[in-house]
């Protein structure tokens, strides 16, 4: 399966969408709202059948968040790249641990390091910090004076 | 608002209700502590009799938040952080980071760097396996396996010292190529070892796979289907266990895997033993691709001429490679200055840890040691 | 020819015709704690030490080599550096039960010591149920395990004691009933009697098939009854860190240590006796010459010889196999080791009735 073919079932199932393909993979960029229902989709094995995710991941652009998710198909070998943008106010998006259940891991990482709020997710608690850490590391603005190494 | 260490002490289960009520259920605390976690591994593990009921897994006793480090680091330095990751397949956690850079400055690597880097995967590679084999029958009860796996990987280990300097974490591939240049010796050693590791293997088996206990212990243990594996994000040996394709090194040939032949290993039974035996046949391998590739080491650079101070392109680049437990993943995102913007290591201990629960629910408790040890999690991988 | 029967009625009359009998004998009372007590301690520093060695040999180390002399040492500065160690009973421990434990369990082991003969006319009581009075008396080990377990407030410890009672009580009726089988044939549960029934020839070797099958039995039966690999599910340590005696430390501990090695060499003396003639030299039927040159070899370095050949067959299982899980540990006493031998013991009793034995 190669890109323009998935770009036009993407657009089939997701108009809004656009793409991004400078990068290595097929870039999608969506919003956040209707992530759950694009992923029921990308997930479909009748549709893109995009079974594997296998990595999740946030980036802190300053002004706002990008929640990055890689995809895989075990069956056509093609992967993709779905980015979402988030408030910086208040990140949220949709679960997709009950899609794939890596996810509910990775999804507890990054509201670990991140702050990003995953709606309707069974377990959401810190996964590396202790329950009391005040502040999200991994967003640009914070800052720890005692275990903070800075160069 | 109670915390988990106070809900974990008194007993305690937050109700969905947000009620609190005394579950009468015997849970138990596998770790931070305990001779069967290998590190600092935290399970929660509520039981009904010697029955799994329930497994909870507390991460972050060693968590150094690596991925934030790396953003105040430049790209020369980030790679010595990643030896620490996954200590046993250092070499290839070095790698991996190594060809994200290569892939963002496209720089080409001299065939001789390629070859060296492929060698040190493999015997890395056969180093992790070892150990796992002997801390694996440890977690079953027997304790000679340790040493006779502990005699072969000594030989690696000596390889990797005399030519990259360290034991453990070796930082010996930087971007461009290796460090330095292999000691005159490297082929004649590796020889050796190949040599002693061949006429010692079957002692492996004859102690280990087929010893009737252990296999009572691992058959049917642990069992995860080809559609769980793959939905729990499992990779390496565990996701072909249960007859997932998953070996980076064949679906995405990276340095000269392409040109070397060996066998993608998958079992089906996807249980403990399966498991085993995806690594136990790894070895043999390894070992295949090594003597393939011992005599051929191409004569040249071993490193390319790259500039002092590395700058990355503003773009975003991922590498995957096989580490000893599965892909690992780096993805680095570039603002086109000397250091990351953001860096992210997808480890595959992670992944593999997340699908536990549903291996070893239901099982008895030994089983969960038996499931653990095939995981062949290491923890810094996990909480990095 | 060196014999210790000689120096025990030696003593034994010397006392009796220098003192009232009743002084003489709370004196030789007191002589038999002290020997017994001394090899007790003797027997723990061997035992542990052999142990370590043997390890370490099948290991491909060397072991322990730096106290002393080929590390003969070793054990003694371990034992030491125990008898140093605080010995802390946890807050929520119940703490005479958890002090009483150790204790338990040492008396226990210093009990069955009773029967056992050591030598030809070395045994501190010949008592005519001595088969029977082992079997009873062992059984007591299972209340020290579950009385630590309980009284550690540790849930490792519980599970660890837990697990023991199961098995203890289940391998039980194997050793027993296996024991049983050479009782059949000698007739008798006095020990002397029975050593004395293998003046032509060891049961092992008389007895045909049946006391094979008995004696594997036995001894698959006793390592899980002293809780050794395979069988240590009440230790466990890559499950339950150190089973029931987790939360003991010090000398407390060293007695549990101690006793498990005591108990060890109790269980391979008491198989030495029943299948491998005790103190009785090898004879073979009326070769009389043969015979005649194995009686020069002193009977106390058969009894010990033999034992320790035992003793290192245990500690070879240890060191080789992987352990059992608690179910598959069950399933093998009662879906086959305890209908094996019930048949055997009637395979057995018609070889006894027919005189099929040698």
């Amino acid at each position: 399966m190669d890109n323009e073919s998935i770009k036009s079932q993407v657009l089939e199932i997701l108009p809004s969408a656009t793409f991004d393909e400078t990068g290595e993979w097929l870039n999608i960029l969506i919003e956040s709202k209707s992530w759950k229902t694009f992923a029921h989709q990308l997930r479909s094995p009748a549709g893109l059948n995009f079974d594997y995710l296998f990595c999740v991941t946030s980036v802190d652009w300053k002004t706002h968040f990008t929640m990055v998710y890689h995809l895989t198909s075990t069956a056509h070998r093609t992967s993709i790249v779905v980015k979402a943008k988030l408030d910086r106010e208040n990140p949220e998006i949709e679960t997709v641990s009950d899609i794939w259940r890596t996810a509910e891991f990775h999804e507890r990482e990054v509201y670990d390091l991140f702050g990003v709020k995953f709606l309707h997710h069974p377990d959401l608690r810190r996964l590396f910090l202790t329950d009391d850490w005040v502040g999200y590391p991994l967003r640009k603005d914070y800052d720890d004076p005692i275990n903070m190494i800075k160069l | 608002m109670y915390t988990t260490t106070e809900i974990l002490e008194q007993k305690i289960q937050v109700a969905p209700t947000g009620e609190l009520q005394d579950t009468g259920d015997l849970v138990i605390n596998i770790g931070p502590q305990h001779p069967a976690t290998h590190g600092v591994l935290h399970l929660v593990i509520t039981l009904d009799g010697e029955t799994v009921k329930k497994i909870e897994p507390h991460l972050g006793y060693i968590h150094r938040s690596i991925e934030k480090m790396c953003e105040s680091l430049s790209y020369r330095q980030f790679i010595y952080s990643t030896s620490r990751m996954d200590y046993l397949s250092a070499h290839i956690n070095n790698h991996a980071c190594a060809m994200c850079v290569e892939k963002g400055l496209q720089i080409e690597v001299p065939r001789r760097a390629m070859v060296i880097r492929v060698l040190m995967d493999e015997l890395t590679r056969i180093a992790s396996h070892e150990l796992w084999w002997g801390a694996m029958a440890m977690d079953l009860g027997a304790f000679t396996p340790f040493f006779h796996a502990f005699r072969e990987r000594e030989k690696i280990t000596d390889i990797m010292e005399e030519s990259c300097g360290a034991r453990l974490t070796m930082n010996y591939i930087v971007p461009g190529g290796v460090m330095n240049d292999i000691h005159p010796d490297f082929q004649q050693k590796i020889k050796e070892f190949i040599t002693q590791f061949k006429s010692k293997i079957y002692e492996y088996d004859e102690m280990v796979t087929g010893n009737i206990i252990f296999q009572n212990r691992t058959k049917g243990v642990g069992r995860i289907s080809k559609e769980d594996a793959i939905s729990y994000g499992c990779s390496g040996p565990v996701a072909r266990a249960s007859g997932v394709r998953s070996d980076i090194r064949k679906l995405y040939p990276y340095e000269v895997y392409n040109e070397v032949e060996f066998d993608e290993i998958l079992e089906t039974a996807g249980d403990s033993f399966a498991r085993y035996m995806v690594r136990v046949r790894e070895m043999h391998q390894s070992i295949s691709i090594i003597e393939q590739l011992i005599d051929n080491i191409p004569e040249g650079d071993f490193q390319a001429k790259t500039k002092a101070v590395l700058k990355l392109p503003k773009g975003e680049f991922y590498t995957r490679v096989e580490t000893a437990r599965g892909e690992l993943g780096v993805y680095i995102i570039s603002e086109g200055g000397t250091t990351p913007y953001r860096i992210k290591f997808r480890s595959p201990g992670f992944s593999n840890l997340s699908a536990l629960e549903h291996m070893a629910k239901g099982g008895k408790l030994g089983d969960l040691m038996a499931t653990m040890g095939t995981l062949d999690l290491v923890i810094p991988d996990i909480d990095r | 020819m060196f014999s210790l029967q000689g120096i025990t009625k030696g003593v034994h009359t010397w006392l009796y015709s220098n003192m009232s009998s009743t002084t003489a004998l709370v004196v030789e009372c007191a002589i038999v704690m002290l020997l017994s007590i001394g090899l007790f301690a003797i027997l723990g520093l061997v035992l542990v030490l052999m142990e370590r060695k043997v390890a370490a040999h099948m290991q491909i180390r060397l072991g322990p080599n730096r106290v002393g002399p080929w590390g003969l040492l070793q054990t003694t500065a371990d034992t030491l550096k125990l008898v140093m160690k605080e010995g802390l009973t946890p807050d929520g421990a119940d703490k005479i039960l958890f002090n009483l434990a150790p204790f338990v369990i040492m008396i226990v082991a210093m009990l069955i010591l009773a029967p056992i003969a050591f030598a030809s006319g070395f045994q501190i009581w010949d008592l005519n149920i001595g088969v029977l009075f082992v079997t009873a008396v062992s059984s007591i080990s299972v209340i020290a395990i579950l009385m630590a377990g309980w009284a550690s407030n540790n849930k490792y410890s519980m599970l660890g004691a837990m697990r023991s009672g199961a098995q203890i009580v289940s391998y039980e009726l194997s050793a027993g009933l296996s024991i049983i089988s050479i009782v059949v044939l000698t007739g008798s549960l006095q020990i002397s009697e029975i050593i004395e029934s293998q003046r032509n020839g060891w049961w092992l070797f008389k007895g045909h098939i049946p006391a094979v099958i008995s004696f594997v039995i036995f001894l698959i039966a006793v390592t899980a009854e002293t809780n050794r690999a395979p069988f240590d599910m009440a230790e466990a340590e890559s499950e339950l860190t150190a089973g029931f005696h987790t939360e003991y430390s010090g000398m407390k501990f060293a007695l549990f240590f101690l006793a498990e090695y005591i108990n060890i060499f109790i269980v391979c003396a008491i198989g030495a006796t029943l299948f491998l003639g005790g103190w009785m030299p090898l004879h073979i039927g009326n070769w009389e010459g043969f015979n005649h040159i194995m009686d020069y070899i002193p009977s106390s370095i058969w009894f010990f010889g033999k034992t320790f050949f035992l003793i290192f067959l245990i500690m070879w299982f240890r060191w080789t196999f992987p352990r059992l899980r608690i179910d598959q540990l069950l399933n093998l006493e009662w879906k086959y080791l305890l209908p094996i031998s019930m048949f055997n013991l009637l395979l057995m009793a018609v070889v006894a009735i027919m005189g099929w034995h040698f």
